[in-house]
């Protein structure tokens, strides 16, 4: 077990210690001893820059379940890095600024830190994790603690609503993903993402290549919130604010981005994963920004905003896809590139977007930019930040969305210049696409900046006399600010420690072969860059549109957009349909009446029998080696017969007793016939003790009335029932035609010869019973003990004052 | 004779499966009464009719009829017993406790 193992199992092992340390050390804040362990890891990560850089990557063994290939193996490489520096780092933010945000009293603290601190666990799992397996067990933990963390004020019925709807939609993406794991395991015979990378020719040579590779995406999807699976996200705004800024827009819903860079090396290069990756990604940037307009909770449009924004990613990612197809040209690596430098910066702006929302509501009482307005006056620190993340993530020079930006739109524009996977038609898609998003992305986030800031101060809509957040609070948001400046002026700082070894990492031939791949951002290409007349545009139309917001905003009733997210009404009535739809096959199936069971029961008998019978043509009838039947045979067959087909008639109980005897003492009958003098015996006393006992019960055995059934089911009853004495005597025929076809030597020789010399008897039977093959008598002697026991406990045992039963 | 004796434990399950689909309870105890006598019957005709002399020694017979089978009745003749005396005691105790054996009437309580 290496330090990298432990890095990943200290969160764990803290989150055992944080109830013990909340109980007894009240006078402390939990968090101040959670912000330790962040901080550490944080160090401890980016000390591996340096070796990373050099193009190296570091690989720690562990042996879990190595006869499955399962094995709990550490692969740090650029993306791992990466994304592991995001984790902590905002982890320590988040962690400080949770630390203001809870109070002591009131909150159950413990769990809050618990379940955080697993979820920081389980994250650094997903992303160094080298085997595939691991990988799963370490993202459903993420989706397990998630689910918790939006539940945490498990008393509002939103948060539980929220919480459940993540789970559900995560979990059963995380479950497709297993499958395609799975499958990728069928194909390569191994579980180690490298060695999975390594035998890429053979995955896209399989006919398994495609349910794998939608299995996979189905899994990125859901946990990135890509559309249709948006849902979810919106409604786990119900989480404190911290939670939403750490798992909601920086790190947890980047798991699918991870995901889908991390496998493109097997994946990419195939038309299919183009246009799902990059047509699925445009699409959610799209809807997200256009929906994240009309929402008038502060929350609610960062959610919309941060979906519009993973969309963003994978399309970059998509696009990214066609440097594998052409042999890794420069020009379409560099969208790979884009997403990664968007990704960083995304976390940045939007993890302090989220905690100027929280400080908001922590500081008014309220969300909803309808009551808010004016605090410029009152809050200008955070109205600082917000200008700083809210500018940024409109692509306004000089903050770091803006470099970004510009990136992807060039991205896009590239895009149409790809010659096959039918770019020619669609290709003009692209661009267009991602200026109108981003178009709508300027729209919400001038609302997101002026709407609460400028405009009129409405006191008496406030539950509080607004002021500005204690500096605890504000230190993690002016950090992210702080970050977003310090890339938007120096974009390269990152560029050689951070990017090009996450970029090598996604496309390892990319870099192999070329020299001196230099990824320089450059914050100025000149007049003539046509993104730059883009950002143009989308400045100016988007301006003009966000001050005549009022009058076009009616489009949203008109596309009947205004209430909920149409795919909201798909997942509920699924939901609810799910319930319904199960309880009433229940209520069909389950009657409570013993014979509809039975009717199953025997319908899947005779059918599953006569089935099989008739497809290996088991049907025979042999006459040979049957001995002959002597008349009077005949006579007790025919009495035997009447007896038994009298019995469903009979409505009086003592003739039905009587009836059932008469046949009990003919099977003795025939005991006698076919020679077996001691089941004679044995049959004659047990019907005569059960007939005796059936005359004791007489008087307290209920009268026997005419059966009434329904017409249909008499019918029922009586095909399923001759059914069954086909079914026997068919099989019974054919299993005696057959053992006359393939005789083979009966094992009772050995009794009638050895009964006597082993046994000391004469009597086979007896010595059978209690020598040869005593362990069976022994049981049924216990089995009639049992009987006996329970019918004296039935008769005499009486609950005193309880329900008789 | 074998196909003969098939042919009445044909005629035995069909009675008993008729039974065991009614409405009253005691005829489902009947029903598993003849069930019984019908499967011991299979097992003994399985075992071959032929044979000329009862599994005894003492007989000193050229052949015998199969001693295992009758083992296996005789031990299965016993456990039905069993079996059958619970069942009609259970039926005693349902009809004291609720007043009917009528299955349809017993189905859960209302309130489930």
């Amino acid at each position: 077990m290496s330090a990298l193992h432990i890095a990943i199992i200290v969160p764990f092992l803290l989150a055992l210690i944080v109830p013990l340390l909340y109980n007894k050390i009240p006078k402390v804040h939990t968090g101040w001893f959670v912000l330790i362990l962040p901080t550490i890891l944080f160090a401890y990560l980016i000390s591996f820059i340096p070796t990373l850089s050099a193009g190296e990557v570091v690989v720690r063994k562990l042996a879990w379940v190595p006869s499955l290939g399962i094995n709990f193996d550490i692969h740090l490489d650029g993306l791992s890095l990466l994304f592991g520096l995001l984790i902590t780092g905002i982890g320590a933010l988040v962690v400080l600024y949770s630390i203001f945000y809870l109070t002591k009293k009131g909150e159950a603290l413990h769990n809050f830190y618990f379940y955080l601190l697993m979820f920081m666990g389980a994250m650094l799992g997903v992303v160094l994790s080298g085997n595939l397996m691991v990988m799963y067990v370490f993202w459903e933990l993420t989706s397990l603690s998630s689910s918790l963390l939006i539940g945490y004020w498990h008393h509002r019925e939103k948060s539980r609503y929220g919480a459940q709807k993540s789970m559900l939609i995560t979990v059963t993406g995380g479950f497709a993903m297993l499958a395609g794991f799975a499958l990728l395991y069928v194909m390569t015979g191994t579980f180690t993402i490298t060695e999975i990378i390594t035998q890429a020719d053979v995955v896209a040579a399989s006919n398994l290549f495609i349910p794998a590779m939608l299995l996979i995406l189905m899994g990125a999807f859901t946990k990135s919130a890509q559309f249709p699976f948006h849902i979810w996200l919106p409604d786990a705004m119900e989480a404190p604010t911290p939670v939403s800024a750490y798992l909601h827009s920086a790190t947890m819903v980047k798991m699918g981005i991870y995901l889908v860079a991390r496998l493109s090396p097997v994946f990419s290069g195939a038309p299919e994963w183009f246009w799902i990756v990059s047509g699925v990604g445009l699409f959610t940037l799209l809807w997200g920004s256009f929906n994240a307009v009309r929402q008038t909770d502060l929350k609610s449009i960062l959610a919309y905003s941060t979906i519009s924004q993973l969309g963003m990613l994978m399309s970059m990612l998509g696009v990214g896809s066609a440097a594998a197809y052409y042999g890794y040209e420069a020009g379409y690596t560099a969208a790979t590139v884009a997403a990664i430098f968007h990704l960083i910066n995304h976390s940045t702006f939007k993890g302090s977007l989220f905690m100027v929302a929280g400080i908001i509501d922590h500081e008014t009482g309220t969300r909803d930019i309808r009551k808010l307005g004016g605090l410029m006056t009152f809050m200008p620190i955070t109205f600082t930040i917000s200008i700083i993340g809210a500018f940024s993530m409109a692509g306004i020079y000089p903050f770091n969305g803006f470099l970004s930006k510009e990136m992807f739109l060039d991205t896009m524009l590239n895009a149409t210049e790809i010659a096959d996977f039918n770019m020619q038609t669609f290709g003009i898609l692209f661009p267009v696409v991602a200026w109108v998003a981003s178009v709508f992305t300027f729209i919400y986030c001038m609302i997101l900046v002026f709407k609460p800031f400028t405009g009129k101060y409405q006191p008496e809509k406030l539950d509080k006399k607004p002021h500005e957040a204690p500096i605890g609070m504000l230190i993690p948001p002016i950090i992210l600010a702080s970050l977003v400046v310090l890339f938007g002026f120096f974009p390269n700082i990152l560029s050689d420690s951070i990017i090009e070894p996450a970029v090598q990492a996604i496309y390892p031939a990319s870099l192999t072969g070329v020299e001196n791949f230099d990824i320089h951002i450059s914050a100025w290409h000149g007049i003539d860059y046509s993104p730059l007349h883009m950002t143009i545009g989308i400045i100016i139309i988007g301006t003009l549109m966000y001050l005549t917001l009022s009058k076009w905003q009616k489009v949203y009733q008109y596309l009947r957009l205004h209430q909920k997210d149409p795919v909201n009404y798909v997942y509920d009535f699924l939901l609810e349909k799910l319930v319904v739809v199960a309880a009433k096959i229940t209520n069909i199936q389950i009657t409570g009446l013993l014979r509809d069971y039975f009717v199953y029961m025997y319908v899947f008998l005779l059918g599953l029998t006569f089935y099989t019978m008739y497809r290996f043509d088991a049907f025979a009838i042999d006459t040979t080696n049957v001995a002959p039947i002597p008349l009077y045979v005949w006579f007790v067959v025919a009495v035997v017969a009447a007896a038994v087909i009298a019995v469903p008639f009979i409505n009086n109980r003592v003739v039905a007793i009587i009836s059932v005897g008469f046949v009990g003492f003919l099977v003795s009958l025939f005991y006698v016939l076919f020679r077996a003098p001691d089941l004679a015996l044995t049959q004659l006393l047990v019907e005569t003790v059960t007939t005796a006992l059936f005359l004791l019960c007489f008087y307290h055995l209920p009268e026997l009335r005419k059966e009434n059934f329904k017409p249909s089911f008499k019918w029922v009853n009586v095909i399923i029932s001759v059914g069954v004495g086909a079914l026997v005597t068919v099989m019974a025929l054919s299993a005696l035609s057959f053992g006359n076809k393939k005789p083979f030597e009966s094992i009772s020789q050995y009794y009638i010869d050895n009964a006597h010399d082993l046994g000391g008897g004469d009597n086979i039977v007896n010595v059978i019973l209690v020598d040869f093959r005593g362990l069976d008598t022994m049981l049924e002697i216990l089995v009639l003990g049992i009987a006996a026991l329970g019918v004296v406990t039935l008769i005499k045992l009486r609950m005193s004052g309880k329900e008789d039963v | 004779m074998e196909i003969l004796i098939v042919v009445l434990i044909g005629v035995l399950f069909s009675v008993a499966t008729y039974l065991i689909l009614t409405k009253s309870l005691f005829r489902v105890v009947l029903g598993t009464v003849l069930i019984s006598h019908g499967a011991h019957l299979l097992i003994l005709t399985m075992g071959g009719l032929g044979g000329e002399s009862a599994p005894l020694l003492g007989e000193d017979a050229s052949s015998y009829t199969d001693p295992l089978p009758q083992a296996l009745i005789l031990t299965a003749i016993v456990i039905s017993f069993g079996m059958t005396a619970l069942l009609l005691v259970m039926t005693y105790r349902t009809y004291k406790v609720h007043q009917t054996d009528d299955l349809d009437k017993l189905r859960g309580r209302s309130d489930e």
